[in-house]
């Protein structure tokens, strides 16, 4: 089918060559050899010759399973509890290692359990550094995406006025978006110290001293959150840009006809504003999801997945397996995998917001 | 007009240039030591005597910071652009031996004969590293720390046992005195979690892998010498006598120095430091929990690349550059144990009665190389996490477990690392 596209277009073409070649051999070529290596056995450095392995690299990441532990019992049948009452349980490790008779536990560990009644169901898996780090993306993702777009809305409707000096402010919330993501994480790091951070000492000012310094990036309970915090407001300005740039695209003659209409402040935000912003809210909410399934710098800086993996992230992963280990064929593995997901999310993404 | 002479000029110039060079080969070589400029300058002295001790080569170095010169040789060794020598990790060097960026060095035997065990690279029975140096690693305490607790000053013959360790740590604790009894180094995360803490490992009777075969590190990782130490480790956290994964770096640095720590664990490159703010500060061997006092060894080395087509001048000027006068004068620059008894007879600290002479006898008494292997780079990282995770609490016997299954399967699917 001939189009503008294809007929007499050579200088066109000749013009987007450069940069359809740039994305094809930064992007797309990555891309594929990345699926490629992800069914084979590359090392980064190897004498070995890379071997077809088809989807072992993803049946050890994903490989997940739920083992039954009834509680132990003494001689007479009855159930072995501790000072507390609780039920005594055999360890995991005497059925996933050496245990002929569970076979389809074999290398696998503990990821969390529960308990039904007096049995303990055991969430187990090959890889639980793996669900780990999946789990944290996700809530990250969760977290970030709805709070740092709520936090840029707010914050562009406040410089959206005509004041004094407003661009001041404009330039102070965009200011940590320009400070390179490794200063900031490092910055925080001080902040967020155990011992006489900047954070701890706030809190303790404000609360006459009753709050007890905490080491924030020293606890599972609070590590991630105190990213997420971090993460939320060094980015926030730049979502609050996109959003500014939105609401001047409403056209004044709307909010003039709502307020000769007579209506409230929440009603020209609901029926003015708001439909205004619709293209812009799914581009910031797709932006953030994307930017925040990507966390690496602060992890890397920061953390470094610890402690007890309550950090790592699936990017995080990639590079400490494909690059740490040398594990090629694993790192990529997980990069086909985030990108399934990345996809999957963007397109119901797409399909909530979609124009009716 | 002008711009044509300028141009002629530069073109006579560079052919000038290219003629000098013809007449005498040119070496490159890469060293991690950027931004150190003491250390520079005495590796330039090596070079500029070289390159004016002969006609046929001239060494030219390149030099790159440490946290990224690993990764600048392995970029460089996928393209195929290695330089003819280049300096590499100890415990890394049988890596890059087995994935072929090195090739064996060709020199001189009896050059090598009174050199220290830490600093000769050996892969596969044969040569492929030399270093300069070794480092090696002491409980650093005061004596007047020491006698106010009512502490035995150990030597080398007789190092604490673990009961006494436990003992000293419960001591400088209940004084009151310190923040925290001992300071491990946990910051320092990378290499220094298996360089310096393995060897409580091996003193414990376990180690990273089985050294007999190289095949697996069940037994060696979990068996149950490695639960002790595993339990001994969490315990050094758990009871509150050392700072765990969250220290801060500058206490690391200077909390010794402070008064905040009764004991560090830390390396000779710190002492100089300790030294100079202390007087009394005295350097102890590691405890021996039943297999021996031990310690880390092995530093940074020099070796050949496996596509330098001067594979013979490179050879030459690694040889030259093992001449006494050279390494006492790096020593004496870092601070680092030179690695031949009449190098170290030369320097300022580790000649007789030197401040830091008992380093020279804790590296040859006791130092033990990590697992000579291509896997170590993974098994290495998969320890530290394994430490690091225990620090933290997670159950010893799961964390060790999960990590003799992470390296067993690297070794399977490199196929044994040549082994």
């Amino acid at each position: 089918m001939a189009s503008k596209l294809t007929t007499s277009n050579r200088a066109g073409w000749g013009f987007a060559l450069p940069g359809f070649g740039l994305i094809m051999l930064f992007i797309v070529i990555p891309f594929f050899f990345a699926f490629y290596l992800s069914l084979t056995n590359q090392r980064l450095i190897s004498p070995n010759p890379t071997e077809f392995v088809g989807l072992s690299n993803y049946d050890r990441l994903l490989s997940i399973s739920v083992l039954s532990i009834e509680p132990e019992t003494d001689d007479a049948g009855q159930v072995v509890r501790d000072d507390a009452g609780e039920a005594q349980y055999p360890r995991v490790r005497t059925f996933t290692r050496n245990n002929p008779d569970y076979p389809q536990y074999a290398g696998m560990r503990e990821w969390f359990r529960w308990h039904w009644g007096e049995t303990a169901k055991v969430v187990v898996a090959t890889d639980v550094v793996f669900w780990k780090s999946l789990r944290n993306t996700l809530m990250f993702v969760l977290v970030v995406a709805p709070v740092q777009g709520g936090l840029a809305l707010g914050l562009a409707l406040l410089i959206n006025q005509r004041l004094r000096g407003i661009n001041f402010y404009r330039a102070i919330y965009f200011m940590p978006v320009v400070v390179s993501i490794v200063v900031v994480s490092l910055l925080f790091r001080f902040i967020y110290d155990g011992n006489d951070g900047l954070l701890n000492n706030i809190l303790g000012f404000l609360s006459f001293g009753f709050f007890e310094g905490r080491d924030w990036l020293g606890s599972e309970n609070t590590a991630l959150g105190a990213i997420m915090g971090m993460s939320i407001w060094q980015a926030v300005g730049f979502h609050m840009v996109i959003w500014l740039s939105g609401l001047q695209t409403i056209s004044p003659t709307l909010y003039e006809a709502s307020s000769i209409e007579g209506a409230s402040k929440w009603q020209t935000f609901r029926y003015v504003t708001w439909p205004g912003l619709r293209n812009t809210a799914v581009l910031v909410l797709i932006v953030i999801t994307m930017q925040a399934f990507a966390l690496f710098a602060q992890i890397d800086v920061m953390t470094r997945g610890g402690p007890l993996d309550s950090t790592t992230t699936i990017v995080f992963q990639a590079v400490e397996r494909g690059y740490g280990k040398q594990d090629i064929s694993g790192g990529s593995a997980i990069s086909v995998i985030l990108f399934v997901l990345v996809l999957t999310i963007s397109l119901i993404q797409r399909f909530l917001t979609r124009e009716r | 007009m002008k711009l044509g002479k300028t141009l002629g000029a530069a073109f006579v110039a560079s052919v000038s240039w290219a003629c000098m060079a013809a007449a005498q080969t040119e070496l490159t070589m890469w060293y991690h030591g950027a931004g150190n400029e003491a250390e520079s300058a005495a590796l330039q002295l090596i070079i500029d005597d070289f390159n004016a001790s002969q006609s046929d080569y001239t060494v030219m170095v390149e030099s790159f910071p440490q946290e990224s010169y690993n990764d600048s040789v392995v970029a460089a060794a996928l393209a195929g652009n290695l330089p003819d020598i280049l300096d590499v990790d100890g415990p890394v060097m049988p890596n890059w031996a087995w994935a072929g960026y090195l090739q064996p060095l060709n020199i001189d035997e009896a050059v090598i004969e009174n050199f220290l065990d830490g600093p000769q690279g050996y892969w596969d029975g044969q040569l492929y590293s030399i270093g300069f140096w070794d480092a090696a690693v002491a409980m650093v305490s005061r004596q007047s720390t020491l006698d106010a607790l009512g502490l035995r000053t150990p030597d080398v013959d007789n190092p604490w046992t673990g009961e006494e360790f436990a003992a000293a740590l419960e001591a400088a604790k209940a004084s009151g005195n310190f923040e925290y009894a001992l300071d491990l180094g946990m910051p320092w995360t990378g290499e220094w979690y298996p360089y310096a803490f393995s060897p409580f490992l091996q003193s414990f009777g376990g180690d990273i892998v089985d050294r007999s075969t190289y095949a697996t590190a069940e037994g060696a990782l979990n068996g149950p010498e490695a639960l002790a130490f595993g339990n001994w480790w969490q315990s050094l956290f758990v009871d509150g006598y050392a700072p765990g994964t969250s220290q801060d770096p500058a206490d690391r640095d200077t909390g010794f120095i402070d008064g905040k720590y009764a004991f560090s664990w830390n390396g000779n490159w710190a002492a100089l430091g300790a030294l100079e703010a202390h007087d009394d500060v005295v350097f102890l061997p590691a405890p021996d929990f039943g297999a021996g006092s031990k310690i880390g060894a092995a530093s940074w080395q020099f070796g050949v690349s496996a596509t330098s087509e001067n594979a013979d001048g490179a050879s030459a000027f690694i040889e030259f550059a093992l001449q006494d006068k050279y390494l006492a004068n790096f020593s004496n620059v870092t601070g680092l144990i030179p690695a031949t008894s009449t190098a170290a007879a030369m320097t300022d600290n580790y000649a007789s009665g030197g401040a830091l002479e008992v380093f020279f006898g804790l590296s040859e008494g006791q130092a033990m190389v990590r697992p000579v292997t291509p896997g170590y780079v993974v098994s290495a990282k998969v320890f530290e996490k394994a430490l690091a995770d225990i620090a933290n609490g997670a159950d010893v016997a799961d964390t060790l477990d999960a990590a003799v299954d992470e390296i067993n399967a690297d070794i399977e699917r490199n196929g044994g690392y040549g082994h």
